[in-house]
């Protein structure tokens, strides 16, 4: 009787409680999106999140390809969908023609042409507070042919013409906001004064509740046209101090870490080590370039044997075998071995302290005084690396290259400075012979603003570029205007491995690492696919699943 | 009393017009503008954008104009926008000003009612095993910094027992009934008004062990004794009020950390409170909000401080504010 009394109240249990699907993930980030509207500001936290209310017309993909998100094909020459015109001011330009897919707004209004003549326009006006407006501009002349089918003029030859990151404003809400006042635009925008109006997203998801600094909630959209989501409502956790989000983590509060913002590398190194059997994980390379780089107006480094030098006395492998287990990719250049234009032909510096020492000599820095190299001259190799206080890791990196330089007779002093101070001192060129830090990049990115001569920053240019060192090279600024131009891929890749060559003789930054994004998996949380580059694995939210 | 207020409330005026002059003089001589710190983030951002937001955001024209600018419009309450949040200072200080208010204040509250007793018990036996007991406690909650009592709290309550959330706010969906809603905001609330409240209780019971101890002392306490007035009385009626006196001076001066912000226990529990944002407005350049929160914390200062001044003149009939 006993026994048949309990097997009734499980079975009423079981019947109150049934075993659910989970529906709801609750994601962790450290960063705190400012503004909702895609266009104003570039920032990971507000990019993660609009992944998955919005998407971008085309995007790069987990295997670093170029695809469309909300057009139907990706232009190119190849298919007809792209051509080279001439201009009306004799130059070369380009067309190009999209057809994007049906796609809804939240509140059922068609995304249209008009919506994407609308957000050029946003971009392109001087007053709308657009970061980065030079895509736009770029935009000369723009053609609807209906709802769904444009050609934009754009008035150059260049390589990424079809890259279109361009995230849609819904001109339905947000034309008559903008038309009253572009310059209050920033201030006015739907996207920060009525951030849960549905029509303001067409992705997967749309955001239901915000609340500034603690969390974003999101729930299933129902005009979404994609593959269905598979979590009704994700919950968003903004905590960002790390120790405390590895806490909320453990405890269950966040089911899951978003990797591209959330624990730092030797957090989830040593996560690994106490936690292996419960997750999974992942070290992405990224795109975030660690580097030094070297002042060239200083006289101890305008000659390259030195940089050289320094660079083979540095011993980045143990470093990251020791500091990083091995996880940090080395950088041999600016370009990552992961994008499409590396090229492995450059010239490599190994680990070599003999070598580096001859360098030094023939440099004319022969004579060794308390441990320390001299040239003929008395003047004494040594040198000064600023770089950020308060990144504990790269404070540690400082130090062991300060040991390791000693080793070949170069004395280094640590000058670690708050992040605002060392930008602000690195963006006018004050710093005194190298600076470390790390550099945000994009997949086929020509890297143009840190080393053409006319990236360098001056008082003349208001102090614009980002060319900090100083390095003029006529070869290379001709590398990097062919690169910008070439749209043939092959050609475009021995323009590419022209750069690397060049950067990697003359070293006018000597490359570390490329950073990993890690990812810490909860074993039931399946189909995310870090990505390792500016479009992260959010853009892909959708294929997220939760597997008991 | 009312000249005595009007008197004070003018020089708050003056006191708070030169704050802000001096706040936006400091946030704007830090090194770096907020255009620097896009520039960081988006490797899209060519030099003619930066100089056209520059442009935009008034960051191209000399600092005291910048000044005036925004004083002029903040005699007219709008304070400007916040650059981080894309919206009205106030819109988005208010609510981070309530989140503080709530968490300090219940803080505030459970230490002074637990420091008060422990201080007049430790005081009424001093030098006992109780008092080194009470002392012994009292320093270690001094001592502790905050972020590793946070970090022990959620290591222990979330962690491993389960028992409490790690942080951030409720997160109450539609429908819920407001019981339940209750509870749930007070589930949230419990680690970070413990964390702040264990590290009051220590400095408040020092002051009120030592306050009690020296009214203990006093001829009155011992005629009050010689008369044959019981130790309770004795200790509630005659040292206890001429003791509360410096407490509520230490006390009311604590009131302008209600509204300014606890920023480490803030960031530690993922709390949207006024310190966290203070803190990274002034980390982000985004000066109209640093501005405004510092203001604030000005105002509630100058307030705490006439709380304390009104207070000790209604513990001390010796006193007169007249």
């Amino acid at each position: 009787m006993t026994c048949r009394l309990v097997l009734l109240v499980l079975a009423l249990v079981a019947l109150v409680n049934p075993a659910r699907a989970k529906d709801e993930l609750v994601v962790g980030m450290t960063q705190t999106p400012t503004t909702w509207n895609p266009l104003i500001s570039a920032m990971l936290a507000k990019s993660l999140i609009n992944n998955m209310t919005a998407r971008p017309m085309t995007a790069w993909n987990a295997d670093w390809q170029l695809v469309c998100l909300v057009c139907m094909e990706l232009p190119s020459i190849e298919n007809g969908k792209a051509r080279v015109v001439d201009l009306a001011d004799g130059k070369k330009g380009m067309e190009i023609d999209v057809e994007m897919r049906d796609m809804r707004w939240g509140d059922g209004t068609p995304v249209t042409s008009r919506d994407v003549a609308f957000t050029l326009e946003v971009g392109r006006h001087p007053l709308a507070g657009v970061t980065a407006s030079e895509s736009f501009k770029r935009i000369i002349k723009f053609d609807a042919k209906d709802d769904r089918r444009f050609t934009m003029t754009i008035d150059r030859v260049t390589f990424d013409y079809n890259s279109l990151g361009l995230t849609l404003l819904p001109a339905h809400i947000e034309k008559p906001i903008f038309d009253s006042n572009p310059a209050e635009y920033r201030n006015k925008t739907a996207f920060d004064t009525n951030s849960t109006n549905p029509g303001l997203y067409f992705g997967p998801y749309r955001v239901v509740e915000v609340v500034p600094g603690s969390r974003v909630v999101l729930e299933r959209n129902p005009t979404w046209t994609g593959e269905k989501p598979y979590f009704r409502r994700i919950l968003v956790r903004i905590i960002e101090n790390t120790a405390a989000l590895e806490a909320n983590f453990l405890s269950g509060n966040v089911d899951y870490v978003l990797g591209e913002l959330g624990l730092s590398l030797d957090q989830v190194l040593a996560f690994e080590k106490r936690h292996r059997d419960k997750y999974d994980f992942i070290y992405k390379p990224a795109l975030i370039y660690e580097h030094i780089d070297t002042m060239l107006d200083n006289k101890l480094l305008d000659d390259r044997r030195v940089r050289q030098a320094i660079l083979m006395a540095i011993d980045r492998r143990a470093i990251s075998e020791k500091l990083f287990e091995g996880k940090q990719p080395i950088a041999d250049g600016p370009i990552s071995p992961l994008d499409p234009m590396f090229s492995p032909g450059a010239r490599r510096y190994p680990y070599d302290p003999a070598q580096a020492r001859k360098l030094l000599d023939e440099a004319g820095f022969a004579e060794i005084r308390n441990g320390v190299r001299h040239s003929a001259k008395g003047e004494r190799l040594a040198l000064e690396i600023t770089t950020t206080a308060g990144n504990r890791v790269r404070e540690l990196v400082a130090q062991v290259i300060q040991s390791q330089l000693r080793q070949v007779g170069i004395e280094l002093r640590i000058k670690a400075e708050p992040p605002r101070v060392f930008s602000e001192g690195l963006s006018r060129r004050q710093f005194s012979a190298l600076a470390m830090y790390a550099w945000v990049q994009r997949p086929e990115g020509v890297p143009r603003s840190i080393l053409h001569s006319k990236e360098i920053p001056s008082a003349d240019n208001g102090w614009s570029g980002q060319n900090y060192p100083g390095y003029r090279n006529a070869e290379m600024d001709a590398a990097l205007d062919a690169a910008e131009r070439e749209i043939d891929p092959a050609k475009r890749r021995a323009l590419f491995a022209d750069i690397q060559r060049i950067h990697a003789d003359d070293l006018p930054v000597l490359p570390l690492f490329f950073r990993v994004d890690p990812f810490v998996m909860p074993k039931q949380l399946k189909g995310v696919v870090p990505t390792g580059h500016l479009n992260g694995s959010t853009l892909w939210v959708e294929q997220w699943r939760w597997e008991n | 009393m009312t000249r005595y207020l009007a008197s004070r409330a003018v020089q708050a005026t003056i006191t708070l017009v030169l704050m802000s002059f001096v706040v936006y003089l400091l946030i704007g001589l830090m090194p770096g503008d907020p255009i620097d710190l896009m520039i960081a983030a988006d490797p899209n951002m060519t030099s003619e954008d930066a100089a056209r937001l520059r442009a935009l955001y008034g960051l191209d024209r000399p600092l005291v104009e910048r000044y005036l600018a925004w004083a002029a419009q903040a005699l007219q309450g709008n304070f400007g926008y916040s650059r981080s949040f894309g919206q009205p200072v106030l819109a988005v200080l208010w609510p981070r000003l309530l989140n503080t208010f709530v968490l300090a204040a219940l803080a505030f509250a459970i230490a002074v009612a637990i420091a008060l007793p422990l201080g007049i018990w430790a005081a009424s036996r001093p030098r006992s095993r109780v008092d080194y007991l009470i002392n012994l406690l009292c320093f270690a909650g001094i001592s502790t910094p905050p972020f590793w009592l946070a970090l022990l709290l959620i290591t222990l309550f979330a962690v491993t027992l389960g028992w409490l959330p790690a942080g951030g706010q409720a997160d109450i969906r539609p429908n819920t009934p407001p019981l339940a809603a209750l509870a749930d905001r007070l589930r949230y609330l419990v680690l970070p008004v413990a964390t702040l409240a264990l590290i009051q209780i220590g400095s408040y019971t020092r002051f009120m062990r030592g306050a009690m101890i020296e009214a203990l002392r006093q001829d009155y306490v011992r005629t009050a004794r010689a008369k044959g007035v019981p130790e309770g009385g004795v200790r509630w009626r005659h040292a206890f009020g001429n003791a509360l006196a410096p407490v509520l001076t230490i006390l009311a001066l604590s009131f302008g950390g209600l509204f300014s912000g606890a920023l480490i226990t803030e960031t530690m529990f993922a709390w949207p409170g006024m310190g966290k944002a203070i803190y990274q407005a002034i980390l982000d350049n985004d000066y109209n909000l640093a501005l405004v929160g510092l203001l604030i914390a000005t105002l509630a200062t100058m307030l705490g401080n006439l709380l304390a001044d009104l207070a000790y003149a209604w513990v001390d009939p010796r006193v007169s504010i007249a």
